[in-house]
């Protein structure tokens, strides 16, 4: 790992709704080095999606207010739905959630993705052969390119997009919940497909979204923790799964179940409370209601330091 | 594959024959007699040449037989291609009468329905990408659709015939001319057509339209096109897939609608005066007509099947869905 590739600060991204905007993101700023994959990893509704989606394309929903986003020490015109086309696929790509259903169905597959490459002014021709080598890679031939979706299994189908995302090496894949959906030995392979593609330099870095930390811990070479649509919690994957610094990182690690462990004789503790509302969040540390190390200094914003080398966190007992 | 279209065509036939059954029925248990009829229209005084006349007419028309061997010999002309004679226009052959008449309908009918398919389905896609576009088009869709023909023919032909009397409002050309390949009877054959074509448009293209934009509206937020658009592929590729799947339950939606449209185009002959199959219905209805009505009946029934049959085959090429699971299914 060396340089820093991607480089996001102040990012802070609304969701209009008829009740207001939702602060989804607020104030996020980290960077990620070169050939590094980030488990980026929280709830439901802690933003860990909606940032995976700034990085390449928002919804008609979301709405830029602030921050930046550097690439390669390019700035990304990510509020800029025309402008950031050109960087879309070549330089940031995404394997999203709905594999199973992300291709079209009335199209052969391999007819659609010339269609794209055309449309993306890559000449079809001209990357043919890698294309078959990859599917070879991940266990298919080039018959699929002759099919429908139709005719394809959800692992087959999954592996087709994981190859079409990344065929133009894009310097971020973003890796949206790709195994939410798949059993738990298939999960496994997938990310090590991920991992294996990152080795072989067909991505430089990835975020790879997942509510699984246990898997995350097996992919990833650092993990950012999210709560409430701010990160808690980075560090390398060793360091925030061995010795979390940020209270909510602590109580999610310990709220999972370990082998060896039967139920009857220790139970799994949850975290009391939920998240707070993003309509109208409130002020100062989001996680302050749910803490049991809240004090009175929690209602001014803890800053997101470096506690340790490589290790940040956001928290005032963290330090 | 064949295995499919087998089984279509078994349900097809199958629904041939019942509706063939029903159609003959149906002007039998009807109330009144059409040799009466007849009869009255000779004014005949004396009552055995009455009598003999009554005789003569019902076996030419094989009404003297018990109703199943009516039934037989129906089927058996059938087959032979023998429709009977009309009553009406005796001693005219009934396969005469609507071979004139199925032009005019076939003309009306085929240019309203692709029209209106092709034209609604363009513009409804359209109109789903702007703002205005759409607040405009969904009510006057709605407002099309929910049209009664008739009442739509009408108000065109009071409107665009009587006060503005640009077109003419009844027949297929001017009463003054004869059917010719010339310049003057082609250019009144269209201005005749012209308004009966428009009002079925014009229903059929307003549900055409909310259909589509309906359906790409979907398909626009489908997973594909959600994948496609983060991959920064253009507006273009997009919307094309899009209206392309988009477009396959419009088909479904044909074959369900084409039963309804020729109900309509029958109408809307009635209004303009029109002479094709629905004009000739009425007369057929009025002059208690059983062998045109079946006849007339029996085209409609084989014009709608053939249309589904087609929109089937259709169907088959355009959808691989469908296709797929043929395959599977004949493995």
């Amino acid at each position: 790992m060396s340089g820093v590739s991607l480089e996001v600060s102040d990012l802070t991204v609304h969701y209009r709704t008829l009740r207001g905007d939702v602060h989804a993101l607020e104030g996020v700023g980290f960077t990620m080095a070169d050939g590094e994959i980030m488990g980026l990893v929280g709830e439901s509704g802690s933003g860990k999606s909606t940032l995976g989606k700034s990085l390449i394309r928002m919804d008609s929903r979301m709405r830029h207010v602030r921050g930046t986003v550097r690439l390669d020490g390019e700035e990304l015109p990510i509020g800029d739905q025309a402008a950031m086309t050109p960087f879309r696929y070549h330089r940031v790509s995404l394997i999203p959630q709905y594999s199973m259903s992300a291709l079209n169905p009335t199209r052969r597959i391999g007819r659609m993705i010339d269609e794209l490459l055309e449309s993306r002014g890559v000449r079809p021709a001209s990357v043919r052969a890698e294309l078959l080598r990859r599917l070879d890679l991940v266990g298919l031939s080039g018959q699929v390119l002759r099919r429908y979706p139709i005719e394809l299994s959800g692992g087959m189908k999954q592996r087709v997009v994981m190859v079409l995302s990344t065929l133009l090496d894009p310097s971020l894949l973003i890796a949206d919940e790709v195994t939410s959906a798949l059993d738990v030995s298939t999960q496994r392979a997938v990310a090590q497909t991920l991992v294996e593609f990152r080795d072989r330099g067909y991505l430089a870095g990835m975020i790879f979204v997942s509510h699984d930390i246990s898997l995350v811990n097996q992919i990833a070479d650092t993990i950012m923790v999210m709560y409430a649509g701010k990160p808690v919690e980075k560090g390398t994957a060793e360091a925030v799964v061995n010795g979390p610094r940020h209270p909510y990182t602590r109580m999610l690690i310990s709220s999972l179940p370990e082998v060896g462990v039967t139920h009857a004789e220790r139970r799994l503790e949850g975290i009391p409370g939920s998240p707070p509302g993003l309509l109208d969040p409130p002020r100062g540390c989001r996680f302050r209601e749910r803490c049991p190390l809240a004090f009175d200094k929690c209602d001014q914003e803890p800053p997101f330091v470096e506690v340790d080398r490589g290790h940040w966190a956001a928290c005032w007992k963290a330090g | 594959m064949w295995r499919y279209f087998g089984r279509k065509l078994f349900v097809y036939a199958l629904t041939f024959f019942v509706a063939v059954t029903i159609n003959w029925m149906i002007p039998r248990f009807m109330p009144g007699d059409p040799v009466r009829s007849m009869l009255a229209r000779a004014s005949v005084g004396n009552a055995e040449a009455l009598e003999a006349m009554r005789a003569y007419y019902s076996s030419l028309f094989g009404l003297d037989l018990p109703v199943w061997q009516q039934y037989l010999n129906f089927w058996g002309s059938l087959l032979r291609g023998d429709l009977g004679t009309s009553v009406w226009l005796f001693p005219t052959p009934v396969s005469e009468v609507i071979l004139g008449a199925v032009p005019y309908t076939l003309g009306l009918l085929v240019p309203a329905i692709l029209l209106s398919w092709i034209a609604g389905n363009k513009f409804g896609a359209f109109a789903a990408r702007g703002r205005w576009l759409d607040n405009t088009v969904l009510p006057v869709g709605y407002l099309l659709t929910a049209t009664p023909y008739m009442w739509l023919g009408i108000l065109l032909a009071w409107s665009l015939g009587i006060v503005a009397g640009i077109f003419p409002t009844a027949g297929a050309y001017g009463f003054a001319l004869q059917p010719s390949l010339s310049w003057a009877f082609v250019s009144s054959l269209v201005l005749h057509w012209f308004l009966p074509f428009l009002s079925l448009f014009l229903v059929a293209f307003g549900g055409w339209a909310i259909g589509m934009r309906n359906m790409i509206i979907y398909e626009l937020e489908a997973d594909y096109s959600s994948y496609l658009e983060a991959l920064g592929a253009p507006r273009r590729l997009v919307r094309r897939y899009a209206f392309r799947n988009a477009l396959l339950p419009q088909l479904t939606g044909l074959a369900l609608q084409l039963g309804t449209i020729v109900a309509g185009a029958l109408l809307t002959e009635i209004v303009f005066s029109y002479p094709g199959l629905g004009n000739l219905i009425l007369e057929a209805l009025n002059n208690r007509d059983f062998f045109l009505l079946q006849g007339a009946f029996l085209f409609i029934v084989l014009g709608v099947l053939i249309a589904n049959f087609v929109i089937d085959v259709v169907y088959v090429l355009v959808d691989p869905r469908v296709r797929v699971q043929m395959q599977g299914g004949a493995a």
